[in-house]
């Protein structure tokens, strides 16, 4: 194993360790409980596979798969992600100060994804359970075939949103492009504002919930009906 | 075919299986929808024949000189390789398809003779993983119950990219198979269609997939090998790029590999066989100087001895098999005969996989219908039928004077017709022509 560069065991160097020397040293059972990572460059599976409550910082930018399938962590991006930031993240929060490219948050099961920016197409693709907040926009084809979880955009969305939605929940403050298949305009009740209020307040966003929209599944795609052919 | 009257003649275009289908899609409006593989007759292991040894060759005696049959997956990168004792597998058929006496079954007779068994499209069950010694966990795009910790449970990790049955085509499994259980699994609602995805929902190339393979490889602390499936279809640029990419092992599967259920026209117009495939994915794993350090693994339709070993001889290290390994367990046997006419079938017919009615207690969730395979007795089944394809496969490297099934060679075979010929890369029986060969 590469040697780790550390400051008092909690700073970890990218510029002269390896990713998997890295990431060895915050999967061990010795790994600090608070860690900043510096130098990343873009590293791809940076922070991948935690799994403990142990609180990691990344100074810079980040390639593929940050944090995926991470477990009781809380890893923040100070810069933007790239593709699949997140993605089948189980339990724990990932925050994103940046942007983030597409499929942010794919196949996640659990845990929170907080994207300050915009996030790219694709962001939140056959989510399982996670909650996915974005304080900017997010790109076309998002939440394609989400299975659970809820996914908040502060800003504006792409075309074909939540198509193919089964159980997911989508909430969007500013315009929709268009909307894919099965996926349709819902009332916001309650129970969502109050939802809605909880998940910003998380994410730590401030704004007025009666000022999204909701979104969801029409559910005539669940079983195949010859009369709903055309919406294929 | 009898017909009622001998002077009806029957068109060759619109025979009575066509218009039965044509009857049966203008009812229903909706395509048909069954199990099993490719049922047209396709050019086969059965097309290739074995030269055994006479004088130019010398053979090892049946059953006293050793021919050995262990393998190792996976050695390329992998802190743990597999060490498989034969080079037979089980395929990769998810628990929802089938129902969990069946996958403990697999494990069981997998694990009986030293072999593997493979996940599906739903996750891992404590059955499979207790009683397979080797499981190979697959990584599919659907993700259904897709976390690192079964991950990390696993003996190897299969990324799926395609299947034999339906390359490019998605997972699925139909409502009346998705019962609380199997739904819990999969994070979606009981009674629903569900179609997997066809592709991953977060790559979208070979370089992406690079990149994919170092994030599960930290995650599993560069530990497990990693192999890479695909449908037979452009085989020889998808292998290339699957050892570019990073696998430790190729899975190719052939058009005649199963499904637990998928339209029947992709069942029948997708993908190449099993015979066509082989040979490019060998050509493209010399051509990158990795044969056999890759391990490259082939199924789609192996049912006998004879199939391993045309299968290795033409360059593959393994087999899978799946279609065979249900029957094995009990899949359309004549015991449930008047069950399958009840659900307008026959034992040796029986396709409806998708409405999880199976009397065998195999494609099914109905916990009664479960209870009518017994684990232990179809693992025993299943170990028994393993040790008889190795035993065949055995028999034929002997008599071409191998002394490990590996040492089986593209010169020990012949074909007999053109087609496979040019298919296998294997001379015509008599001549020394290929085909195509330059």
């Amino acid at each position: 194993m590469a040697p780790v560069a550390t400051t008092e065991a909690t700073v970890l160097n990218l510029v002269t360790s390896s990713t998997r020397a890295v990431n060895e040293r915050l999967t061990s059972p010795e790994a600090p409980k608070t860690v900043t990572v510096t130098g990343p460059q873009g590293a791809h599976a940076l922070a991948c596979g935690l799994d403990s409550d142990i609180d990691v910082t990344i100074d810079g930018h980040v390639g593929y798969y940050c944090a995926g399938m991470n477990q009781h962590a809380t890893v923040t991006v100070n810069g933007n992600a790239g593709v699949g930031v997140a993605e089948n993240m189980m339990s724990g929060k990932v925050h994103v100060k940046g942007d983030a490219s597409q499929s942010a948050g794919a196949t996640a099961h659990g845990g929170l994804l907080v994207i300050d920016g915009n996030a790219a197409a694709r962001c939140g693709i056959s989510m399982k359970g996670v909650d996915i907040v974005v304080g900017g926009n997010i790109g076309h084809m998002s939440a394609f075939m989400g299975q659970a979880g809820r996914l908040v955009v502060l800003g504006d969305a792409g075309e074909a949103l939540g198509d193919s939605l089964y159980e997911a929940r989508i909430y969007v403050r500013g315009t929709v492009a268009s909307l894919g298949a099965d996926c349709i305009k819902k009332e916001m009740r309650e129970e969502h504002l109050t939802e809605l209020r909880e998940l910003l307040d998380r994410a730590g966003f401030d704004a007025d919930p009666s000022e999204f929209t909701r979104y969801g599944s029409a559910r005539k795609l669940y079983n195949f009906h010859v009369d709903n052919a055309s919406a294929y | 075919m009898n017909t009622p009257n001998p002077a009806l003649r029957e068109s060759a275009t619109f025979d009575r299986g066509v218009i039965s289908e044509i009857q049966r899609a203008a009812e229903t409006g909706i395509y048909d929808i069954r199990g099993w593989g490719a049922k047209r007759k396709l050019p086969h292991f059965d097309d290739l024949l074995f030269l055994g040894a006479s004088m130019s060759r010398y053979p090892l005696e049946g059953y006293r000189e050793k021919c050995d049959t262990d393998v190792v997956l996976g050695d390329r990168n992998a802190k743990f390789p597999l060490h498989l004792d034969i080079p037979i597998t089980i395929a990769g058929m998810s628990f929802g398809a089938l129902s969990g006496q069946a996958k403990e079954a697999l494990g069981r007779g997998a694990s009986e003779v030293g072999t593997s068994t493979t996940t599906g499209d739903g996750g891992m069950t404590p059955e499979e993983r207790g009683q397979s010694k080797n499981l190979v966990y697959q990584y599919l795009p659907s993700r259904y119950g897709m976390n690192p910790d079964d991950l990390r449970k696993a003996d190897a990790i299969e990324i799926v990219l395609g299947q034999g049955a339906k390359p490019g085509g998605g997972g699925m499994l139909l409502g009346q198979k998705i019962t609380e259980r199997v739904a819990g699994m999969r994070t979606l609602p009981m009674g629903v269609d569900q179609r997997s995805a066809c592709r991953h929902p977060d790559w979208t190339g070979p370089d992406d997939l690079a990149i994919k393979i170092i994030e599960l490889r930290e995650i599993t602390n560069w530990e497990k090998p990693i192999y890479i499936k695909v449908g037979a279809t452009r085989t020889y640029y998808d292998v290339k790029l699957a050892v570019k990419a990073g696998a430790d092992v190729v899975v190719v599967d052939g058009m005649q590999g199963g499904t637990a259920a998928t339209q029947d026209v992709f069942i029948e117009h997708v993908g190449i066989p099993t015979l066509a495939a082989i040979p490019q994915a060998v050509q493209a794993l010399q051509e990158l100087g990795v044969h056999r350090s890759v391990q490259l693994i082939v199924s789609g339709g192996i049912r006998s001895g004879a199939d391993v070993a045309k299968a290795m001889a033409l360059g593959a290290d393994a087999v899978a098999i799946g279609t065979a390994a249900l029957i094995a367990l009990g899949d359309n046997s004549p015991r449930y005969a008047r069950q399958y006419e009840e659900l307008g079938s026959a034992a040796g017919f029986y396709d409806d996989f998708q409405a999880g009615k199976d009397p065998a207690g195999i494609t099914t969730q109905d916990p009664e219908l479960s209870k009518n395979l017994d684990p232990v007795e179809g693992g025993r089944r299943l170990a028994n039928y393993l040790r008889v394809l190795t035993m065949e496969a055995q028999t034929l490297a002997r008599a071409c004077g191998k002394s490990h099934l590996r040492n089986l060679e593209p010169e020990d075979l012949v074909a007999l017709t053109v087609e496979a010929s040019a298919m296998a890369r294997v001379p015509l029986a008599g001549t020394t022509w290929i085909p195509g060969a330059l």
